[in-house]
């Protein structure tokens, strides 16, 4: 009847998981219950679940973004903390099996559950309106996206306390991952989570390619998109073209394992080296996925707070496309040491090398748009001013590993830790804080708080390096990945450093919070009734903060790059435009109620619970099939009623 | 050339870098659609590398040669194509709001996917009777899922099939019905590509 699930899936004898789950179901419950008090059930149906704007649902990818955030950096800092005190004779608290768990959450939650929420949150609030259009191109397929996403969230989770999380690292190679050695859920819920959240990305995908090459505001070509839109683009297309690999990869694997195939066991004539080339070939580009929209907001912020037009706008744009194609060309630089040949080895190596000079241009067009700019210290230009410096020496030290012989030594080792964290953090979570900080007013109409704001970048900047430099030091003294135990005494020290950059990062998060609550707080004193709080170049500017729900009353006349800006250099923002009638999408619970009933198949089929997997595919499959017979889904705003919302709107606009 | 083009030029020569404006909405909904099928043919160019790499491991059980029968799959590949013309027809017919017509094809259309349907499943129950089911060797299970993906694919192919008629019969040939019509001819034909490079890769390639 429940498969393999019983009692003994619930951790009774392991505290910790326990204490966790524990609070974690407590704090859930007091959030649930004063929802039912408050009455809130039916607005947050309304305006938040059921909602199909771009931009309520670019905020709730940001906040499942920041409490994954949570999530994993609790695994980071436990890992921290069991390789400062497990040296030598001391065994630290966090058994192996536990440990290999807990680096196997972390790497697969910061990846696709934070990074990924981040990234696509920021692209579905930001792309319509700098494109100055009203909504994606397929609004209900993006409410489906994020609560796939969300589904996979929650099936992820439900692993700290429902049975227990893979212990194959984030990467899951066979033979490990195989049934004959993973033979419970751990796997199945990594393979579900991912599966079902992936379905989601790649609708994402598929949304903004056809959003951004579909719907622009009149006269808005190719080569005067703002540049997060061209970054935007090239993410979308790597979308599409590779996370259908990654699909693919974790069906070949499913079907090992519960179907008893051979695509990557030992036996039967399976080849696990086709695991790793295939998940590299999605792996690499999706580590573009996630860096070239964090390129767009640096270059959205270091061009506004420079009160400069970017330098070489058509540089950036090519080296964006240019990343784009190549990311599919370095994919076996993840695994130099399998054997693939020299000259194979040599043509990878080359390629990851020839990368870095698409990414070199982007640097020094950041530069020179600020060289001569008058440059406004906001927290936004400190990520991105953090960003080009660390962001320099992860991509040096990535051009190091992409030459092979260097790359036998390092292979594995917490040289490459230091590496990709050194990317991601400066790169991918800079720019995602970034664009938190620069487009927070437009999101909720009132600027986030200065000191907790800078205070928190400080922190983030010095504990990253305080946390990773040391990381290098001990990748080339020999220390490898995902130890749980230390048996080299004389690496204790570096290793107390790092912990000590975790905690100082702790304290960036913690000050992040402060920031929300205070800002919050002292909202009324900071509101930004302009719409366009820091003077801003693009087409979002140019909409009320928080915009209405249909972004535009008119859609904007483009007629240059930095279309708001010149739009105010020739004062033609200000006037008032005759209104007509628009329409607007109609809410839908299609995307909750699929991604409800993919969570329990999703659930179902970790556990072997065939009834209950055949109940969520079906409710699935007919929550589809009545959103294919539905036409309704579009309501029209009456010209008068958008007159006087707009009138009343603009009134505040001109007391500011 | 009338004066009202002449007063849309400059939109229209905006047209040809981008600048034109949102795309009307049939032309958003197959573009996206699309886009999603070249996402699709990608899963199917990692489930054909799986196939490519595999296909010599059979680990002492049947090779391709042994269990491959060209006559059916010949008949299979007749079935798939020309139910792909049907569909075109049908496209054509529904085109013209010819509703009838339009019924007529979509039966020939789902009846030859039926019988490439059925074709497909007798030979994956004859392989697996005879010992060579998907778990035998890696070569076998690359086999039954790409081939199968593709049936699959088919499958779903038919349902959605049904499910246009019924609209079709419930709503006519509106410009709603049509968006989705077109989607679904595009996903029909897809198949055939696939289909072009199972023939060729597993089954022309792998019976010599």
């Amino acid at each position: 009847m429940l498969g393999r699930l019983s009692w003994a899936a619930i951790p009774f004898n392991e505290p910790l998981p326990l204490i966790t789950m524990a609070v974690v179901v407590v704090v859930i419950l007091t959030v649930l219950a004063i929802v039912t008090i408050k009455g809130w059930w039916p607005y947050l149906w309304r305006e938040w679940l059921t909602s199909v704007d771009h931009k309520r649902i670019g905020v709730m990818y940001f906040g499942l973004g920041l409490i994954m955030l949570l999530r994993g950096f609790s695994d980071a800092i436990m890992m921290r903390s069991q390789q400062a005190i497990a040296v030598g004779t001391a065994q630290g608290y966090l058994p192996p099996d536990h440990y290999n768990q807990i680096f196997s959450a972390h790497g697969t939650i910061m990846i696709f559950f934070v990074a990924m929420a981040f990234v696509i949150g920021l692209m579905n609030f930001v792309v319509p309106l700098q494109l100055g259009v009203r909504d994606v191109a397929f609004p209900v397929l993006n409410s489906v996206s994020f609560w796939l996403t969300a589904s996979g969230v929650l099936l992820i989770n439900a692993s700290l306390v429902i049975g227990n999380f893979a212990r194959t690292g984030w990467m899951g190679y066979p033979p490990l991952s195989e049934l004959a050695f993973s033979p419970d859920v751990g796997v199945d819920y990594y393979l579900w989570s991912l599966q079902i959240s992936g379905i989601g990305t790649l609708l994402s995908g598929v949304n903004f390619v056809t959003t951004i090459l579909k719907l622009r505001a009149p006269g808005m070509t190719y080569f005067r998109m703002p540049v997060f839109c061209w970054t935007a683009l090239a993410s979308s297309l790597l979308i599409v073209a590779a996370f259908p690999i990654l699909t693919a990869t974790f069906l070949m694997l499913l079907l090992d394992r519960y179907l008893g195939m051979h695509f990557f066991t030992n036996d039967a004539g399976g080849n696990q080296m086709m695991y790793v080339n295939l998940f590299w070939a999605w792996g690499h580009p999706e580590v573009y996925i996630l860096i070239l929209p964090a390129f767009g907001v640096f270059s959205e912020v270091i061009a506004t707070f420079s009160g400069k037009a970017l330098f070489s706008y058509r540089s950036m744009v090519l080296a964006t496309l240019g990343i784009c194609v190549l990311s599919f060309t370095v994919w076996l630089h993840h695994f130099f040491t399998m054997g693939a040949g020299a000259d194979v080895n040599a043509f990878f190596g080359i390629m990851s090398s020839i990368i870095a000079i698409p990414t070199g241009v982007k640097v020094f067009n950041w530069l020179f748009t600020m060289f001569r700019g008058r440059i406004v210290y906001r927290t936004p230009v400190l990520f991105s001013i953090g960003f080009i410096v660390t962001f320099v020496i992860g991509g040096m030290t990535g051009v190091l590993l992409a030459v092979p012989p260097v790359d036998f030594v390092l292979h594995n080792s917490a040289f490459l830790v230091a590496h990709f964290h050194n990317v991601i953090i400066g790169g991918v979570v800079f720019g995602a804080l970034a664009g938190y900080n620069y487009w927070f007013p437009k999101v909720f109409g009132f600027t986030l708080d200065e000191r907790f704001g800078k205070a928190s970048f400080w922190c983030w900047l010095i504990g990253f390096y305080l946390a990773f430099t040391p990381l290098y030091v001990l990748g080339l003294m020999g220390m490898t990945r995902r130890l749980q135990h230390i048996s080299d005494p004389g690496w204790q020290p570096l290793l107390l450093v790092a912990e000590a950059g975790a905690v100082v990062i702790m304290c960036g998060i913690l000050c992040q919070i402060a920031q929300l609550y205070v800002s919050i707080r002292t909202r009324e004193s900071r509101r930004d009734l302009t719409g366009d709080p820091w003077n801003g170049r693009t087409l979002e500017w140019a909409t009320a903060s928080p915009p209405p729900s249909y972004n535009f009353a008119v859609l904007p006349q483009v007629e240059t790059i930095d279309a708001f800006w010149e739009m105010k250099q020739r004062g033609s923002a200000q006037v008032e435009p005759s209104y007509e009638p628009i329409e607007v999408p109609r809410n839908s619970a299609t995307g909750v109620v699929i991604a409800f009933f993919a969570s329990v198949a999703g659930f179902a089929l970790i556990w072997h619970i065939w009834w209950m997997a055949v109940v969520g595919l079906i409710g699935a499959a007919i929550t589809l099939l009545a959103f294919g017979w539905s036409e309704d889904r579009e309501r029209e705003i009456p010209a008068p009623e958008m007159a006087q919302m707009e009138r009343a709107r603009s009134g505040l606009r001109r007391l500011a | 050339m009338t004066i009202t083009t002449i007063d849309r030029l400059p939109a229209e020569l905006a047209r040809g870098h981008g600048g034109g404006g949102p795309a009307p909405v049939r032309t958003v909904v197959a573009y996206g659609f699309w886009i999603f099928i070249l996402s699709d043919i990608v899963m199917f160019s990692a489930l054909f590398a799986a196939y490519a790499v595999l296909s010599g491991n059979t680990a002492g059980g049947p090779d391709g040669r042994e269990l491959f029968n060209l006559r059916n799959v010949f008949i299979e590949t007749a079935c798939l194509l020309f139910s792909s013309y049907t569909c075109g027809l049908g496209m054509l017919s529904a085109e013209r709001r010819e509703p009838g017509r339009f019924l007529l094809f979509a039966v020939f259309t789902f009846a030859l996917g039926a019988a490439f349907l059925f074709i497909e499943m007798s030979e994956f129950a004859g392989m697996v009777r005879a010992g060579a089911g998907p778990s035998r060797s890696a070569f076998l299970s690359s086999f039954f899922s790409l081939v199968g993906m593709h049936g699959a694919h088919v499958t779903a192919g038919l349902v959605w099939l049904v499910y246009m008629v019924a609209q079709v019969l419930a709503k006519g040939l509106r410009a709603v019905v049509l968006r989705r019509l077109v989607c679904f001819s595009l996903f029909w034909h897809a198949l055939d590509i696939i289909w072009i490079g199972v023939l060729t890769l597993v089954y022309l390639m792998g019976a010599r």
